[in-house]
């Protein structure tokens, strides 16, 4: 069981990291200097997350968190791949923060009644930070998608590129399913019906179709990734892979 | 950076409940929901913030440098009209 908790732990931790890792790239870049500022308050949200996941699970395996960050490999990462993707771009970066948004506070809200302590107090934490991101990044769905020609033609070209991803979100393997018989992690599949009714209520508000289910990619928590992994980690771990235990 | 065009809108803080909403600075946003966001994601985030009130720039009435003198020159020298003799109860902080 304690295996499972720091497998579950650091995928977790996972998905914060390479996502606000991500999502970063955007400072400087924003189109303008509020929607910039706006952005790195949402990834630092997600580094501070990845930080508590990963302390969670330095408890039991005695790795610090800058182990995990800064030393595995890409085979190594159990993110979803939906995290890791390439920001694209703002209609894309904006629709998929909009469909993990929808996904995280589903997750959390369970999660914030697990049976663990820490995790659960991590999640209630974390809920208030996303119940914002949902407000903003919702809104911006509705602003993409009833805009312009052009933004309504890029969130959907955004929703069609990113949408194979997200039934990996859902996806419930032995280790979560063992730790959800003990109401320590959250039942994936049982999200998947909320979640898909809640984006398709937005995307129809915001005049967007909801894309087909013609397609779809997993392997992430598995450590099989897009090509996209490998760059982002070089950038990220560049500095501890040269001078190994650099301190600030 | 783009000029997207956006309206400018005025930001006011409020610290903490009792106290009054202060004018912290301005910013660009499409509309008023996204004004809000903005304001809270710019002058909120080192925990500043209790409540916020954004306003269109635009909808300010404001007094001009040229009035300055029928405006603000005739209160001068008129001390009786200041509080200063008081003294205040202790505890009062904020007068």
């Amino acid at each position: 069981m304690q295996q499972a908790l720091v497998t579950y732990a650091v995928r977790l931790a996972d998905d914060a990291l390479i996502y606000g890792q991500r999502v970063s790239e955007w400072c400087s870049n924003a189109p303008t200097l509020e929607e910039d500022l706006a952005l790195v308050n949402v990834t630092l949200d997600y580094i501070g997350r990845a930080r508590m996941f990963y302390e969670y699970a330095s408890s039991y395996s005695g790795l610090s968190e800058d182990t995990y960050a800064f030393t595995r490999d890409g085979r190594d990462f159990t993110n979803l791949l939906i995290c890791e993707l390439p920001n694209g771009d703002f209609a894309n970066t904006l629709v998929r923060q909009y469909l993990l948004d929808e996904y995280e506070a589903l997750f959390l809200g369970v999660l914030s009644s697990s049976s663990d302590d820490t995790l659960a107090l991590i999640a209630q934490k974390s809920l208030k930070e996303t119940t914002y991101h949902l407000r903003r990044s919702h809104e911006w769905v509705l602003r993409l998608g009833m805009g312009t020609d052009e933004s309504h033609a890029r969130a959907c070209t955004a929703l069609d590129a990113l949408w194979g991803y997200t039934p990996e979100i859902f996806a419930m393997d032995d280790i979560e399913s063992g730790l959800a018989a003990e109401n320590i992690a959250p039942d994936r599949l049982a999200l998947l019906g909320p979640w898909r009714e809640n984006v398709a209520r937005t995307l129809q508000s915001a005049g967007l179709p909801v894309p087909a289910d013609s397609w779809q990619v997993e392997g992430g928590r598995r450590g099989i990734h897009t090509e996209h992994l490998g760059h982002l980690l070089a950038e990220m771990q560049v500095m501890q892979r040269t001078y190994p235990g650099l301190q600030w | 950076m783009v000029d997207a065009g956006f309206p400018l809108w005025e930001v006011f803080v409020r610290s903490k409940r009792g106290l009054d909403h202060i004018h912290v600075g301005s910013l660009h946003a499409a509309d008023a929901e996204s004004a809000l966001e903005y304001a809270r994601d710019t002058y909120t985030r080192r925990g500043e913030g209790a409540s916020l009130w954004v306003v269109k720039s635009s909808d300010i009435v404001a007094s001009q440098e040229s009035d300055a003198e029928s405006f603000y020159d005739p209160m001068d020298a008129k001390p009786y009209r200041h509080a200063a003799n008081y003294e205040l109860p202790d505890g009062v902080d904020n007068m």
